[in-house]
């Protein structure tokens, strides 16, 4: 499976040359390869169904124990299976859609990756390699957001779904680290056997975490509101990235976690209110909608939060309607909005008040939309049928205050079916409207797309017994961790939720029967939706770039006086810290130490008269030669300090090195400008007491550091191997060119480097050209 | 001793920052001299302070006297020295061109807006 991942990936690193050489026409190449990692997965599907689990694993980083894992399970193939099928089907219509499109390359290039991670996704048995793939996923999602980089809206939507998505998988990061930390592992499938997580004391941190990654990732309320944006993206990605696949990977790791996280109180009570608040809000927000794209973008939040409900709610039947429903809803949602997208190609808009009547120009596409509304809506004898008879019975059976959840969830459904027929029926029946273009069905490659999904959605509502037995039964048993209950069938009788399935028929085809009235008083709805989240979104953006310029003006307002104040109070605090923590009996036994002998003490004397007497007078000279000289006295006594204390190295270089200072100091001096009018500036009170207080700072920092060490030095070695291992006595040099030889490397690096900054300088000088 | 390595850290310290905070180019490059004396002693002292123990193996020794200073604070240094000249040799080149451009010592008055 790593392998696979890796192909992917290296498809879409292959893609833009691709593309470049053969244009639209290497789509079908390109999407050989999804192709073959569907089949592959369909292929494995009855052993896995058998119980027979596929798994790999290789170490990546053994020091984390992190390891390239990979498990697939019923859960994960169907994933699988959705992702790589699905993704082949959007590679060949993205080439017909985007047809001509300079950035075609690079579209693809974005799609595989993306691709690439979702399968990780699916199949990583390392929650760290899991964490990966997710980001990933929210990477590529921005980028392919973003695709349409030169429109402003495009750029605003793909950094909103950026900034929501990321949020939440730096809380899942922490959420994965605490269970990885709880369980003692980052396997997953170890981890999905442990029992200790729900009684460990971090588990409602791990379990926030991991909720609001997912939730963020899902389009869940209150992070719903970046789903509508993410419709900027071209109707491919729509299609693929925001409701069959990615919006799927939050839900899908809920479940995953849920055989460990799940069952709690704290669980029921979050995910069955926030999905049930999700559902209901999603499909209010479809209600309304005129743009075709924004309507599925509503009834796709509404769907997820079933799907973030039906977990929730946790049961064996509820495990079954997850399954389901994620199955049936990637196939119906992927075909309306390929199906979108042709529409808006056919005529030039997809808005549904100016559409009509297109069931004669585009029979292909109208044919694939009315299998699709329908299995949406919940007709037999489609998939979407099974999925909602399952969660309605899921949902009648909550364990807790099952009226409640019922009444949503058959609310949700009437929605559902009003939004249904308007996107599936509305524009292809009825008096046409005139648009821009004379609308005709689309290329074959973009009919291709929603005509398979749409007849998956028969086949599978046919063929209910085969599609339990290898597709929902193995997910439903890797959610619950225990084999799944069967029993899916098109027809159990004349049961309670057969009536209530035909009542929500009945009202959503009322409803849009009313459609006129209903959708006049759409309006009222608008302030809603421009409150909540989305607005607290704007306000937390703009108030976050409002005070960066606030802080700019402050901190960085030019003043290159103040930019040092602050960077030298901060760093005085912070030593200051440290040293306040230091015990005082430190300095007193650097105080102690045993004296040097006394002609020792004279040239150490010596040395600090030079160094106290040579700053003083070198900040007091009245000249700047008597300024310069000071400071060579300065350097004089520090190289005296080393003689004194055994390191005649560092006498040695600091007597060149600052002959050398003095001498560039003399060469420079006539050339700097002249004090303005003579007078010295005084750095004023404040400064100077700051200076004075570093001074005061770095002083008794010195008496502490020189203490006898806390601990043995780290240079015995050096000391024992000079003469051994190197053959050098001088073990200071032996360290420079021997041992620490690469630091050294570094140190001439730095050198060469600034030798060639002052070159490039002096050069512009002497051109008279401004510094830069 | 201690304290007179300690004092002169101090007062090299306290007078470098206080000619870096006044603003005026010639104090700048001045003040960052002795700010790299004052920052070498502080971490030679960190080394710990030995006296008549130079870290060397002897004619015939296989390694330095029992007691000899630690040598690989003395390394740091030494690179910390070489460093530092390179360091005060740019900000020496980078402050010609900044005066002739601003035509004045005032350090406040370079870059500033004009990026």
């Amino acid at each position: 499976m790593g392998w696979i991942v890796l192909l992917v990936l290296a498809t879409g690193l292959v893609a833009p040359l691709a593309i470049r050489r053969l244009g639209e026409r290497a789509a079908p190449a390109l999407a050989v390869v999804p192709a073959g990692v569907a089949a592959w997965a369909a292929a494995g599907q009855a052993a896995i169904a058998r119980g027979e689990i596929p798994a790999w694993r290789t170490p990546w980083i053994p020091s984390l124990d992190v390891a390239w894992a990979f498990r697939v399970d019923g859960l994960a193939n169907l994933l699988v299976l959705l992702v790589a099928g699905i993704g082949a089907l959007v590679v060949l219509y993205a080439a017909a859609y985007l047809r001509g499109h300079a950035q075609l390359g690079r579209f693809f290039a974005f799609l595989f990756v993306f691709m690439a991670g979702m399968l990780g996704i699916a199949a990583a048995d390392d929650v760290l390699l899991l964490f990966v793939f997710w980001e990933l996923t929210t990477v590529s999602s921005f980028l392919l957001i973003g695709f349409d980089a030169h429109r402003q809206a495009s750029r605003d939507a793909a950094r909103q779904s950026l900034i929501v998505t990321v949020a939440g998988g730096l809380a899942l990061l922490v959420g994965l680290l605490l269970l990885v930390d709880a369980a003692g592992t980052s396997s997953l499938s170890e981890i999905l056997r442990s029992d200790v997580v729900r009684s460990h004391p971090h588990y409602p941190f791990i379990l926030a975490g991991i909720a609001v990654g997912a939730f963020t990732k899902s389009a869940q309320w209150p992070f719903h509101f970046w789903l509508p944006g993410a419709m900027q993206a071209p109707t491919p990605v729509s299609a693929y990235l925001h409701s069959s696949t990615m919006v799927k990977a939050g839900v899908f790791l809920l479940a995953r976690l849920s055989p460990v996280l799940g069952g709690t109180d704290a669980w029921q009570v979050t995910l069955v209110g926030v999905g049930g608040i999700t559902m209901l809000l999603g499909a209010v927000m479809a209600l309304g909608q005129d743009d075709l794209k924004r309507l599925l973008a509503g009834s796709t939040i509404s769907v997820l939060g079933l799907l973030t409900m039906l977990l929730g709610l946790g049961t064996p039947i509820a495990a079954r309607a997850f399954a389901v429903t994620l199955l049936a809803h990637a196939l119906y949602k992927g075909t309306l909005f390929l199906v979108a997208g042709n529409v808006d190609k056919a005529t030039g808009t997809r808005s549904l008040e100016r559409l009509g009547g297109l069931r004669g120009a585009m029979p292909w596409t109208a044919g694939a939309a009315a299998v699709a509304a329908l299995s949406m809506a919940g007709g037999p004898p489609l998939f979407g049928f099974l999925a909602k008879e399952t969660a309605y019975e899921a949902a009648l059976e909550a364990p807790h205050a099952s009226w409640l959840v019922g009444t949503a969830t058959v609310l949700t459904g009437v929605c559902l079916v009003f939004a249904a027929l308007r996107v599936g029926l509305q524009p292809f029946y009825g008096a046409a409207r005139p648009t821009e273009r004379t609308p005709r069905d689309p290329a074959p490659a973009m009919r291709l797309g929603p005509v398979v999904l749409a007849g998956a959605g028969v086949l599978t509502g046919l063929l209910v017994g085969p599609a339990e037995r290898l597709l929902v039964a193995p997910a439903a048993s890797a959610i619950l961790q225990q084999e799944a209950p069967t029993g899916l069938a098109l027809w159990h009788g004349f049961t309670p939720i057969l009536a209530l399935s035909a009542l929500t028929l009945a009202l959503g085809a009322g409803l849009f029967r009313a459609r006129d009235a209903l959708l006049s008083r759409a309006p009222a709805l608008a302030p809603l939706a421009r409150m909540g989240p989305a607005r607290a979104y704007t306000a937390g953006l703009d108030g976050l770039l409002r005070f960066a310029a606030w802080q700019t003006r402050t901190l960085q307002n030019g003043s290159l006086r103040r930019y040092l104040a602050i960077t030298l109070g901060a760093a005085l605090v912070t030593v200051l810290a440290a040293l306040g923590r230091t015990p005082l009996d430190r300095a007193w036994n650097a105080l102690a130490l045993p004296s040097e002998g006394p002609a020792l003490v004279g040239l150490a004397l010596a040395a600090t008269l030079l160094v106290v007497g040579g700053a003083l007078l070198a900040a007091r000279a009245a000249t700047r030669l008597v300024a310069v000289a000071s400071l060579g006295a300065v350097g004089f006594g520090v190289a005296l300090f080393f003689l004194v204390y055994s390191a005649p190295d560092l006498a040695l270089t600091q007597l060149v090195i600052e002959v050398l200072t003095v001498v560039l100091l003399l060469l420079v001096l006539p050339h700097l400008p002249r004090a303005k009018d003579g007078a010295p500036r005084s750095p004023g009170a404040a400064r100077t007491g700051l200076a004075l207080l570093g001074g005061l700072t770095m002083a008794a920092l010195a008496l502490v550091a020189s203490a006898p060490p806390l601990a043995e030095p780290i240079s015995d070695y050096f000391s024992a191997q000079s003469v051994p291992a190197a053959h050098g006595r001088n073990v200071v040099n032996v360290i420079l060119v021997d041992f620490r030889a690469l630091d050294t490397l570094g140190e001439i690096t730095v050198l060469g480097v600034a030798a060639l900054g002052i070159l490039a300088l002096l050069a512009t000088h002497r051109r008279g050209e401004p510094a830069p | 001793m201690s304290l007179a390595v300690a004092l002169a850290v101090g007062v090299v310290f306290a007078v470098s920052l206080r000619l870096l905070l006044q603003g005026t180019l010639w104090h700048l490059l001045l003040g960052l001299a002795l700010l790299s004396h004052g920052t070498h002693l502080l971490l030679f002292a960190a080394g710990g302070l030995v006296a008549g123990g130079p870290p060397l193996a002897l004619e015939g020794a296989l390694a330095p006297a029992a007691g000899a200073a630690d040598p690989l604070p003395q390394a740091l240094v030494l690179t910390a020295i070489v460093i530092a000249f390179a360091v005060l040799a740019f900000a020496l080149v980078l402050g010609l061109g900044a005066g002739r451009d601003a035509k004045t010592d005032d350090i406040d008055a370079y870059g500033g807006d004009r990026g």
